[in-house]
């Protein structure tokens, strides 16, 4: 019998997506895209120009994902206008699967049931490696390299080394996925992933929600990798099956990597970790949440992809139950998409929030980015559950972003500073 | 693009990011609009000093962050002639490429004087010091990227493949 060389989980998803049977690190191999994902910044008013001077139609219009989540609510004609051209786009185009609204992509594409395991997707959007949560191979792609999936349903890529992120040991009281990537953050620098796979696993992984596993893999880019998997195991087939993902479509056993197969690989203590803090301008300037202790904050928010999904709330309530927002700070808050919003209602999440002070926004990219309510003003000071603080983004060039779990965010908020939110919850 | 250009260096550090390369604030406007404050937060004079042909020399991990193209097209909107550094963000390395713009990995990128007057040559994947004479050697590009740059993009490549697959079909 013929010795199988042991592959990794993203040589197998890739080896599958590029029609072969083995692939190795450094191959360059064309892969077939199972499903595109496109919003309406780097979407439908990029890309239809580009398909219109091609004279080019979809590849499969069924394998397209449109979600509207930066521009919205319009602000302006402007942003109308791009809302509006989305609209126009997918229908002239024949996508159906367009959410208008709904919530921000990444959060929406799995909630919709649009993911499983052992798919090749590609995102219009740096922060797709949030589908690797679902042991799928899914990375950021720009416009023009979007437009080329869209015409001819395929993507070259060099097949990537797999990083092992093993993390072992329960995670404390007030401590999250979020304090996790901050320290990983730390440990390996924005670059540390090298456009390479980032794979997490080990026993902390497997008990974390699919919320908080997608938290991880989110920020796989703030790490500068291509992609951030977690194998697929039954928390990953409750979701997709309360997602309206049939049974059949659920394949958690396939999607692993064989033992022995060749990783780098970084062990972490989850039990020793305490909440962590990234200071003004990157991810990776993360320390113990003490050493920025009593740093005073002009606004807190809870938002975006990585820090508003239903957990993120319930973690920011926990903490701001029976309390109120300092008067010399504000608290805002932006569920990261309209069912969050609903299920928050439905459990008195929202109650909770909106009786401390909260001032809620609408569910979108917004601030995170720069772009909708809630930016900052010159000099001021912001601690925030998103995943970049790199300078100017949220704002006037001056001001400066702290980066916190969401119960890290409403401690600041109640205390009015930077404070340990495990002093809040005991 | 021609196969040999020359430029004034323009350096940077490390981890310079999309914000910096293309505002968040400015995204909605024009692109002429948004290349005037292309990394105005680390070196005000670029935008509006910055000559056609000139290089951009980075520090590790440049174009880290968002997957927004404009990060590329306002350097190509300044008339950036190449972006060399020791390593590139994934996205914003396959964005330039897909632009048309020439990304060259430099392991000794470190070593190159600001305002030096370089010499790129896409093919050969090497940079030369006009003044000094000094020689730096990029990694080679694999060869259906080098025939994309040399199409002018991604999309030009496309249009080619498209039209020939076309008269393919017409003649069929």
């Amino acid at each position: 019998m013929v010795q199988k060389t042991p592959m990794t989980l993203a040589e197998k998803l890739v080896a599958r997506a590029a029609g072969q049977d083995v692939v190795r690190p450094g191959e360059v191999v064309t892969a077939k895209v199972d499903l595109a994902m496109m919003h309406d910044s780097g979407g439908p008013r990029r890309v239809a120009p580009m398909l219109e001077r091609l004279q080019a139609k979809l590849w499969d219009p069924n394998k397209v994902v449109v979600i509207s989540d930066h521009y919205v609510p319009a602000v302006d004609a402007e942003s109308a206008g791009i809302l509006d051209l989305t609209r126009k786009w997918v229908k002239a185009a024949g996508v159906t699967k367009f959410h208008d609204m709904q919530g921000i992509c990444h959060v929406v594409l799995p909630e919709r049931g649009h993911l499983r395991p052992g798919l090749f997707v590609v995102g219009g959007d740096s922060h797709s490696p949030t589908g690797g949560a679902f042991g799928c191979y899914m990375f950021g792609v720009g416009a023009t390299e979007m437009c080329g999936v869209l015409v001819t349903g395929e993507i070259w890529l060099r097949v990537p080394e797999t990083i092992l992120l093993h993390w072992t040991g329960k995670l404390g009281p007030g401590v999250a996925a979020k304090d996790m990537i901050l320290a990983m953050c730390a440990k390996l620098g924005m670059d540390g992933g090298r456009y390479q796979a980032i794979q997490y696993a080990g026993d902390t992984i497997a008990g974390l929600s699919m919320q908080e596993r997608m938290t991880l893999s989110n920020m796989a880019a703030e790490l500068g990798a291509q992609t951030g998997l977690i194998a697929p195991d039954a928390v990953t087939r409750d979701y997709l099956l309360a997602a309206g993902v049939p049974d059949g479509e659920i394949d958690i056993t396939t999607w692993h990597g064989d033992a022995g197969a060749k990783v780098e690989r970084h062990d972490f203590d989850a039990a020793s970790l305490s909440p962590m803090v990234a200071a003004p301008h990157s991810p990776a300037n993360s320390a113990a949440v003490i050493e920025h202790k009593g740093v005073t904050v002009d606004q807190a928010y809870i938002g975006a992809c990585t820090g508003a999904k239903i957990n993120d709330l319930r973690m920011a309530a926990s903490v701001l139950k029976g309390r109120k927002v300092a008067s010399n700070t504000r608290l805002l808050i932006a569920p990261a998409s309209v069912r969050t919003t609903a299920e928050a209602a439905a459990d008195g999440t929202l109650a909770t929030l909106t009786e401390a002070g909260a001032i809620l926004l609408s569910s979108g990219c917004g601030a995170c980015a720069g772009y909708g309510a809630g930016v900052l003003a010159e000099n001021e000071t912001c601690i925030a559950s998103t995943a970049r603080n790199f300078k100017g983004r949220m704002g006037a060039g001056s001001s400066k972003v702290y980066l916190g779990s969401p119960y890290t965010v409403a401690a600041a908020a109640v205390a009015g500073h930077i404070v340990d939110p495990r002093e809040l919850l005991s | 693009m021609t196969a040999s250009n020359t430029g004034r260096v323009w350096k940077f550090g490390d981890n310079i990011d999309t914000d910096v390369l293309a505002p968040g604030l400015y995204m909605k406007g024009p692109l002429s609009e948004l290349a005037k404050h292309c990394l105005e937060a680390v070196e005000p004079r670029f935008a509006k000093d910055v000559k056609p042909g000139d290089i951009v020399v980075g520090g590790r991990n440049f174009g880290m962050g968002s997957s927004r193209e404009q990060a590329v097209m306002v350097l190509r909107e300044l008339g950036v002639g190449a972006v060399v550094a020791p390593s590139f963000a994934g996205i914003f390395y396959r964005n330039a490429l897909n632009l048309g713009l020439l990304a060259l990995v430099c392991a000794e990128a470190s070593q190159i004087r600001a305002d030096a007057v370089l010499s790129v040559d896409a093919a050969n994947a090497e940079l030369r010091d006009l003044d000094t004479g000094k020689r730096y050697t990029c990694e080679a590009l694999p060869a259906h990227l080098l025939q994309m740059i040399a199409d002018g993009g991604l999309l030009p490549n496309l249009e080619k493949k498209l039209k020939i697959q076309r008269s393919k079909e017409a003649q069929a």
